[in-house]
């Protein structure tokens, strides 16, 4: 698993050996190996609208645009690992046509000029956690999705499926010919096969990149159980009323989740061929909780998580948000060699103190900085990063503090890849 | 943290304020349900010891025993004995306590977020000010009218994207341009919120959390800390 994408199509020999030495300079990293340099990675969002001169609302929905500017970008800065630039920007089509509820987005519900944002809400209340634990399937089909993108809704009047049987289950298929219904799957085969070209356009782009000499980082997405749970389903404040009044149902559903999230993240990253999984990792943060809510809540599920993902012959990538810094000593608790862990806030000399011989590091360059400072400014924290952790043994893959800030000036990207180029040999 | 007009407590009252503070919700809400609707205890005085167990709630989030979890759950419980003491409080209530200053909050334009905005509320109110919350995504328009209609002590701007730098920047040059910085503090906080934004957008101080926005107010308005 860990050399994705061989043999592509139209790759020189040249663009091989490009391609070739990029991946191994961060798999080096993965590995513990000291690479040839330090590694440099791009995770563009909406900041390609501003380097492109185009609103956010066509980055999300014109396929082509999008993609060009992402390749003059990737061409430009030559990063050794780009992120999946398609799918994290130009889902538009596919959010319209799912009716998509969970998010705001250029056009439904922000200006054309701003990002996505997601709204957090209880998707599910406090008293679904038995539905949800008995039948997660039914609990999608009937509750969860009408609720989360208006293509679904018509899917509450589907028959509840365990316990169909003999003629029970022919008779139990009627409610599929009903008006509400037929709407509603109609409504989410045309959302599929928009997604459908969502993802041939990620693909697309990607091979292209790829016959170009230009890794992608990961394909695959996850999140950890606790966040899943908190994030999509609970929302921030029922979830944190849950650590108090639904303690048991809470830490059942955690361990539920850590088998359907496995799943899906495995199997989708041997489909693409890249062994990467990044996980954003939301209510780890210092702040968030309490040691021992940490260690009650938060890390055991996501611990069963990594550990899974490294025995499938994954390559986690969460990345840790905020100021994670009185996790470390917790979360330095897997087998060494085999993840990233990106940190946004948490002070990276300070990280790669206890974890330097655990886990390949990646970021995190201040986002205030990258976006209000000067390229003088940007300069002098990547020469910090080179030289406090890459030149001291840390293996670095040099980044922003969760990819580059929507708003940064064009020129301090250019100091970021010029300085780490300069410090990191 | 001022020492609260509590008077001496029974064994009943200090009970009450105990589990408000240690989180035990089911027993602190039945016990207030039953002092007030069964025992017929004065609702002011119900009250007086809600805020004596979010004092302690307060204090032991600032000492870093409590989090988020709890101050949500702490603004549960308050929420919940509140709803049931304020019927029945039948004279006009005497001498409310004074508050400390008034602060506006709200989240800047473009930003929808509110969890930080709402736990930084919360935490200002029960440490004695009155604190008006003008919700997420305000206009520059809407925090002048705003200010200019509630003469707060302290302003606060709060957001949690990179776009919110702009956003704030814009707000506070408005507010400095109406001329209603005269006599009155800006604070900003939020996820990315740094003495670099802090400079960059002209506020007075900025906070990572709801201990710093207490502090700052209470530096500000000249309140023992």
């Amino acid at each position: 698993m860990n050399e994705p994408l061989k043999n592509i199509q139209g790759q020189s020999p040249e663009a091989k050996a490009a391609y070739d030495a990029r991946w191994q300079r961060v798999m080096d990293c993965v590995a513990l190996k000291q690479p040839d340099r330090m590694p440099i990675g791009m995770q563009p969002t909406f900041w390609l609208a501003k380097y492109g001169g185009i609103s956010c609302r066509q980055l999300m929905y014109d396929y082509e645009t999008t993609k060009a500017i992402a390749e003059r970008a990737v061409l430009e800065f030559e990063p050794d690992v780009h992120s999946p630039i398609v799918l994290a920007t130009a889902s538009g089509n596919a959010l319209e046509a799912i009716g998509f509820k969970q998010l705001q987005w250029p056009g439904h519900g922000v200006g054309d000029n701003q990002p996505y944002q997601y709204i957090d809400r209880e998707y599910m209340k406090p008293e679904e956690y038995d539905d949800f634990l008995f039948d997660p399937t039914g609990f999608y089909l009937q509750k969860y999705l009408p609720r989360v993108a208006s293509a679904f809704e018509g899917f509450e009047e589907l028959p509840s499926l365990p316990g169909l049987h003999y003629f029970r289950l022919i008779g139990g298929i009627r409610a599929f010919a009903r008006p509400r219904v037929r709407e509603a799957l109609e409504k989410v085969i045309k959302a599929a096969e928009e997604v459908e070209r969502f993802a041939s356009h990620h693909a697309d782009f990607t091979q292209r990149m790829t016959a170009l000499g230009y890794p992608v980082s990961y394909t695959v997405t996850s999140v950890s159980p606790y966040d899943f749970v908190a994030d999509y389903f609970r929302g921030a404040t029922g979830m944190m009323k849950d650590l108090f009044r639904n303690k048991d149902k809470l830490l059942e559903l955690l361990d539920k989740a850590v088998v359907f999230l496995l799943r899906q993240a495995i199997a989708g990253a041997k489909a693409s061929g890249n062994p990467v999984v990044f996980i954003p990792v939301h209510w780890a943060p210092d702040a968030f909780m309490s040691p021992k809510q940490f260690e009650t809540f938060w890390w055991p599920s996501f611990r069963k998580m990594l550990i899974g993902l490294i025995d499938a012959g994954l390559i986690p990538m969460p990345m840790w948000e905020a100021d994670c810094t009185k996790r470390l000593e917790v979360i330095r608790d897997i087998p060494p060699g085999k993840c990233i862990y990106w940190f946004e806030r948490t002070d990276m000399v300070r990280a790669f103190e206890v974890l330097g011989d655990v886990v390949a590091l990646r970021g995190n360059l201040s986002p205030s900085m990258m976006t209000t400072g000067t390229p003088d400014e940007v300069d002098a924290a990547v020469r910090h990063l080179a030289e406090n952790v890459f030149h001291k043994g840390g293996k670095l893959i040099l980044d922003c503090a969760f990819g580059i800030p929507d708003e940064t000036p064009v020129e301090n990207v250019r100091a970021m890849f010029d300085a780490a180029r300069k410090y990191g040999g | 943290m001022g020492e609260m007009p509590m008077g001496k407590m029974t064994d009943q009252e200090r009970q009450l304020v105990e589990w408000l503070a240690d989180m035990n919700e089911d027993d602190a809400v039945e016990l207030a349900k039953r002092m007030l609707l069964e025992e017929g205890a004065d609702p002011l005085r119900v009250l007086e010891l809600c805020r004596a167990g979010m004092d302690i709630v307060g204090k032991r989030f600032e000492e870093g025993e409590y989090f988020l979890p709890e101050l949500v759950l702490a603004g549960e419980m308050l929420e919940t004995i509140g709803a049931i003491a304020k019927p029945l409080i039948k004279h006009a209530p005497g001498e409310e306590p004074k508050k400390l200053g008034k602060v506006l909050i709200g989240t800047v334009h473009g930003d929808l977020h509110d969890i930080g905005k709402n736990i930084v509320s919360f935490m200002l109110d029960i440490n004695g000010f009155e604190v008006k919350d003008i919700g997420v995504d305000v206009p520059v328009k809407t925090f002048i009218e705003e200010i200019d209609a509630y003469q707060p002590d302290v302003v606060g701007l709060s957001g949690f994207l990179t776009l919110a730098f702009d956003s704030m920047k814009e707000t506070i040059t408005a507010i400095d341009g109406a001329g209603l910085r005269e006599g009155r503090k800006i604070m900003i906080g939020g996820g990315q919120i740094d003495e670099t934004v802090r400079s960059y957008t002209g506020a007075d101080a900025f906070g990572t959390n709801a201990v710093d926005a207490v502090s700052l107010c209470k530096r500000w308005v000249g309140a023992a800390a």
